[in-house]
């Protein structure tokens, strides 16, 4: 599993690609948290695009991740899902904490909207 | 005779192995043609099942072992059986709830069960405290299309 960033205001971005299963989690977990922190943003955005395999891991990170960014007054998207991510964030109910978007270019419009 | 297909094996329980377990058995499924939804379902459900494992069968300094048996029958039915021997579920109706979890409930979601009943035709969970625990999923392909 891979992870790049990128910061637009105060907004992180966290593009994944590769498998998303319990065992990748922990890095992808702590390299979001570290960059989170370091770079002092308040929101976060997930992007799924290049992930070819997630279980309910991928959940875990998700609601971990809206614990942090809440502590911040800040609010989480994800972007990118494939119909089967879909099918187990819906199982979850996880869009009553984090919207969803096709692409993490619409998360970030969104997001810059609601800050207005 | 109808043709049956099995496969057995044993990997250490870790969590470097959860990848390679749904990954045989996405392999040892695709001979039976599946569809690509299909396929996807049961790499999906053995993911959760081998990562609960490796999660909460044994203790961290514990060595266990995984146990995977896989069935293939010429109808199109593949069962794939993971088990350990480790410390058991005490309440097995309860551990299957959706969003119920015993483990770091800021990172665990509690939604494995319900993700491997939705994606599987049928799930059954045999555990004994102490004595381990056995998950048995089931899937009927469906041969409408193809062919
Ligand atoms: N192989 C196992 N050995 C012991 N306990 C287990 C095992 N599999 C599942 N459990 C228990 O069932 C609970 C629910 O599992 P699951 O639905 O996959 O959610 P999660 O993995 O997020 O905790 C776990 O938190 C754990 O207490
Ligand atoms: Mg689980």
């Amino acid at each position: 599993m891979e992870i790049a960033f990128e910061m637009t205001d105060d907004i992180l971005i966290s593009v994944l690609s590769g498998e998303l299963d319990h065992h990748s989690l922990k890095e992808i977990r702590d390299s979001i948290d570290l960059t989170y922190d370091t770079f002092q943003a308040k929101h976060i955005i997930l992007c799924f695009e290049g992930v070819t395999f997630m279980d309910s891991s991928g959940v875990g990170l998700i609601m971990g991740r809206y614990n942090k960014v809440r502590e911040a007054g800040g609010k989480i998207a994800v972007a990118g899902c494939n119909e089967y991510m879909i099918r187990i964030l819906d199982m979850a109910g996880i869009y009553t904490i984090a919207q969803c978007f096709a692409t993490k270019e619409e998360a970030v419009a969104c997001m810059r909207k609601e800050g207005e | 005779m109808e043709h049956i297909n099995r496969i057995k094996l044993e990997i250490p329980c870790r969590s470097e192995n959860e990848a390679i377990a749904r990954n045989i058995a996405a392999i040892f499924s695709a001979s039976q043609d599946p569809t690509i939804e299909e396929l996807t379902e049961i790499k999906t459900a053995v993911s959760e099942a081998v990562s609960n494992a490796v999660l909460y069968a044994y203790d961290d300094d514990e060595e266990g072992s995984i146990y995977l048996e896989m069935e293939a029958t010429g109808s199109g039915r593949i069962t794939i059986v993971v088990e350990d021997r480790g410390r058991g579920i005490e309440n097995v109706q309860k551990a299957m709830e959706p969003l119920y979890t015993t483990g770091d409930s800021r990172e665990r979601s509690g939604m494995g069960f319900t993700v491997m009943e939705s994606f599987m035709d049928k799930v059954q969970v045999e555990s004994s405290p102490g004595k381990g625990t056995r998950v048995t999923l089931i899937k009927s392909l469906d041969r409408t299309n193809g062919f």
